[in-house]
């Protein structure tokens, strides 16, 4: 059943959207959110939400209770209790826990990032805006009045005001009568998305950089998944040689070893060949390393394979490089050389957590 | 509506308990308005508890907040409503569906007590609507009595106002107009419905002006004092006179009355604010009377369930049921324990007569202890408390250093040293002090309207009449801001912070504090 509450329920998310977009580079940059994610929903502390008062400063006020306990006795161990603040810090920050949807989550990233909405590829493509009217309000364009509704309200104003009569049922509607059909906009994704992440485990990156791709993608994977109907991940980790895992390994595993990005590309397009026709999908390789590459030829090997099969087949190719105290970094500028000028190509570099959020807005800014 | 009221009815062995209980409560004198039984799941329930147990409420997002809340914490299993009952003449009440019968007998049992002493008790005479809000006499009334509560109406009405100006002026301007004022919404005078009608202010005689003249000759006094300049100057001194007088004459203890009634606002939010008011005030006799109310109907559903009502199979789970209800916990105060206890202390004292002039001045602990004189007054004297007492004065009148001691009662405070609340002490004076200080004003600071025409540039000033602890700073600032957009133009509050006395003041634009003296 729907309850009444709902409309206000509904108003007090929207103001929690507003203090989640109010701190969303802090939950970006300190991965705080990554923990708290259930199936669709993320559960999120935002600060509390309160109406101002004229009220006693807590602190002071102290109170009467009862139960055993000696004079002096500290109560309880300092927990939370109504009307009392914290120790040594402002009164009254309490946090409230509220589960959001991925999917809200992913809208309040798009406006604080201004991110611009996705426009999906392929014929599979069908209109998704659909406006449908749902209710009906008191104010709105004489073109959409309703005519049955107002001439009910009108019958039930005269009713009641005693001018209706019985043997000369004329109703005339008043501007206070008039009721007009409203509408809503909905927006249903329908095109299907693959992501391939892509992810460097030599030696030289650590877990600190690790967290950073982990933290990226949560954000990569929301805003995606937001505009398509369905939202594929797969994984693949490399050092010499690539090979897919699940997500869970994806970020867990730690291998030694050198590096041969060619052999990812090679995985992933042989993944996209037998899987992801690119004429029904839409593709987005991520590829995440510090740029510390094998050789000069891999380098080059990874170019063709760019320019040949991955780039045309996908909606964009991301390369994010992590900085790490062994890797060279050299990739970055390498891919920058060739593909200079081509803007289905994204490079970000990531230095550390605080740029993160930068490094989102890089991927997703172009909008493909 | 009438589907709903169909869909939650109370079933056929629900209603058998009712009439039951019913009887029980009259057979033992409660009088009581026609009271409703309505199931609801307990989503329903957390929605009623969240619009403060009203079925329709004007839009807003604190209910949808309260509502969160409580529906989080009965999916963790925190917490669990059992009773709700709105003070409406007929009253209506809640039971939970899905909770054991010996739980429902519990709660029609606390109900009928509730209702009771919303018929009774005298502060909430104050929510007779065809008295107009103003309480006469505080005689109490006999059976007879039906006065006009019909609340749920009245603040469905007030739903479907706000919800009009919401289609004329949108969501976001009413909404953001109604965060402030609820800002303001303690800003009320708890005892206004009991201070009589409001005489016309009656103009004092006042001196007429005289306008000095010069000493003159008669032939030359037309002359030397001109009629014209005479009566210029007379007009300025009138003018002055009027301008010395304040406005208000008198501090305005009802700040909302007065913004209502002066403050340059647009009809919509007039509207909006008297209904906040009127449901500010609704809500004013039961934060007067919590620990009273509490008390008095857990004392009922305690005696109607073990004397009358209960199975001797129930008992077990009624004892859980009744310990959960009346537990206490360190740094809260229980009403429904302190009320009980106290209810049935004063009935041990006027049963065994340890009362009057004789009892007071005894000296002698044994004798006090097996003071019995066989009054058997404890009943009567319940009844007459429970109609012509509110928490202040009940506290003030019946506790005592022996209920302190038996109750294990202690104040307690924040101490710096340890970073944690303790407790201060077990002293009577001590006790009755503290709980005395935080019923006064319903637990507000004391704010009142002194000047609307603050250092002659049409600025509100208030007072917050300071007793000892200070305000909440960042609140106060963010309460300036909401009466600056109903007054209009700057608004200062005159308080003591730190021991020193500050004007804080805020414009519309930026924040001030600064030294003040009166």
């Amino acid at each position: 059943m729907a309850l009444k509450i709902d409309q206000d329920h509904a108003r007090f998310r929207h103001i929690v959207r507003g203090r989640i977009r109010e701190n969303l580079r802090q939950f970006i940059s300190k991965g705080e959110l990554l923990g708290r994610k259930g199936k669709d929903m993320v559960s999120i502390p935002v600060p509390q939400i309160d109406i101002p008062r004229f009220r006693f400063g807590s602190r002071d006020a102290g109170g009467v209770s009862q139960g055993d306990g000696d004079v002096g006795d500290p109560l309880g161990d300092g927990q939370e209790r109504p009307g009392s603040g914290k120790a040594g810090q402002g009164e009254g920050q309490h946090s409230l826990e509220v589960e959001v949807s991925v999917d809200e989550l992913a809208d309040v990233l798009g406006e604080e990032l201004e991110l611009p909405a996705i426009k999906p590829k392929g014929e599979a493509r069908i209109d998704e805006d659909a406006e449908r009217y749902t209710g009906i309000r008191r104010v709105g364009p004489e073109s959409l009045r309703h005519f049955r509704r107002t001439y009910r309200e009108a019958l039930k104003r005269q009713i009641i005001s005693g001018t209706f009569d019985v043997e000369r049922p004329v109703i005339l509607p008043t501007p206070v009568d008039k009721r007009f059909r409203a509408w809503k906009a909905t927006s249903a994704p329908v095109a299907n998305a693959v992501i391939l992440y892509m992810m460097d485990v030599s030696g030289s990156m650590g877990d600190e950089q690790k967290q950073i791709v982990r933290m990226t993608s949560f954000w990569l994977d929301a805003w995606l998944g937001r505009h398509y109907k369905g939202l594929e991940s797969r994984f693949i980790i490399h050092d010499s040689s690539a090979r897919e895992v699940d997500r869970e390994t994806f970020f867990r595993t730690k291998e030694s070893g050198g590096t041969m990005i060619s052999s990812a590309y090679k995985l992933c397009k042989s993944i996209i060949e037998n899987e992801y026709p690119p004429d029904e999908w839409n593709i987005y390789p991520f590829h995440f390393s510090d740029g510390d590459n094998w050789s000069m030829d891999d380098t080059l090997a990874c170019v063709d394979l760019l320019r040949q099969s991955l780039i045309p087949w996908s909606n964009m190719f991301a390369y994010g490089q992590v900085e790490s105290p062994y890797g060279s970094g050299q990739f970055v500028k390498d891919l920058r050389g060739h593909f200079k000028g081509d803007d289905k190509v994204v490079l970000s570099e990531i230095p550390n957590k605080d740029a993160i959020v930068q490094s989102i807005k890089d991927f997703l800014g172009k909008g493909r | 509506m009438s589907q709903d009221a169909r869909k939650n009815q109370l079933p056929g062995y629900l209603r058998a308990e009712q009439e039951r209980i019913e009887a029980v409560a009259r057979g033992y004198g409660l009088d009581f308005f026609p009271t409703a039984f309505e199931m609801a799941s307990y989503d329903q329930m957390n929605e009623l508890a969240a619009l403060g147990g009203f079925p329709t409420r004007y839009p807003h997002w604190r209910f949808g907040m309260e509502y969160e809340r409580l529906s989080k914490s009965s999916e963790y299993g925190l917490s669990r409503i059992y009773e709700m009952v709105i003070n409406n003449n007929p009253a209506y009440a809640y039971l939970l569906e899905g909770n054991s019968l010996t739980d429902q007998r519990l709660v029609m049992a606390h109900v009928y007590g509730h209702v009771d002493f919303f018929k009774n008790n005298f502060c909430f005479r104050a929510t007779d609507e065809d008295t107009d809000g103003r309480v006469i006499d505080a005689a109490p009334r006999g059976a007879d009595y039906s006065p006009l509560r019909r609340w749920i109406d009245r603040f469905a009405n007030h739903a479907s106002r706000v919800r009009r100006h919401v289609e004329r002026h949108g969501i976001d301007r009413v909404e953001s107009f109604l965060d402030h004022c609820l800002s303001l919404e303690n800003l009320i005078d708890p005892w206004q419905p009991f201070r009589g009608r409001v005489s016309p202010q009656t103009e004092v005689d006042e001196e007429p002006i005289e306008v000095p003249r010069l000493a003159a000759k008669d032939y030359m006094d037309k002359f030397i004092n001109p009629e014209d300049y005479l009566d210029a100057r007379r007009r300025s001194l009138e003018a002055e006179r009027e301008r010395k007088k304040r406005f208000p004459a008198e501090p305005a203890r009802d700040v909302l009355a007065f913004l209502i009634e002066h403050a340059p606002l647009e009809r919509w939010e007039r509207d909006v604010l008297s209904a906040i008011r009127t449901e500010a005030y609704y809500f004013v006799p039961q934060m007067q009377t919590k620990i009273m109310n509490e008390g008095w109907a857990s004392y009922w559903h305690s005696r109607m369930m073990t004397e009358k009502i209960l199975s001797a199979a129930e008992i077990v789970d009624y004892a859980d049921r009744n310990a959960s209800v009346l537990a206490t916990a360190p740094g809260q105060l229980n009403p429904y324990k302190l009320g009980v206890e106290l209810y049935r202390h004063v009935e041990e004292r006027w049963d065994r007569g340890q009362f009057g002039r004789e009892w007071e001045e005894c000296r002698d602990y044994d004798a006090k202890r097996s003071w019995d004189m066989r009054l058997g007054a404890g009943r009567e004297k319940l009844f007459q408390v429970r109609a012509l007492y509110n928490d202040v004065t009940f506290i003030d009148e019946f506790l005592t250093p022996e209920f302190v001691a038996e109750q294990r009662l202690y104040t307690f405070g924040y101490s710096g040293k340890k970073g944690a609340f303790a407790i201060e002490s077990r002293q009577f004076r001590e006790v009755k002090e503290k709980l005395l200080f935080q019923l006064t004003n319903l637990g507000n600071p004391i704010v009142e309207v002194l000047d609307a025409n603050h250092a002659n540039r049409g600025e509100l000033l208030l007072r917050h009449v300071h007793q000892g602890i200070d305000l909440q700073k960042d609140y106060a600032k963010a309460t300036l801001e909401a009466l600056v957009r109903c007054w209009k133009r700057p608004v200062a509050v005159a308080t003591i912070l730190e021991q020193k006395p500050v004007l804080l003041r805020h414009d519309g634009r930026q924040h001030f504090e600064e030294p003040f003296s009166a």
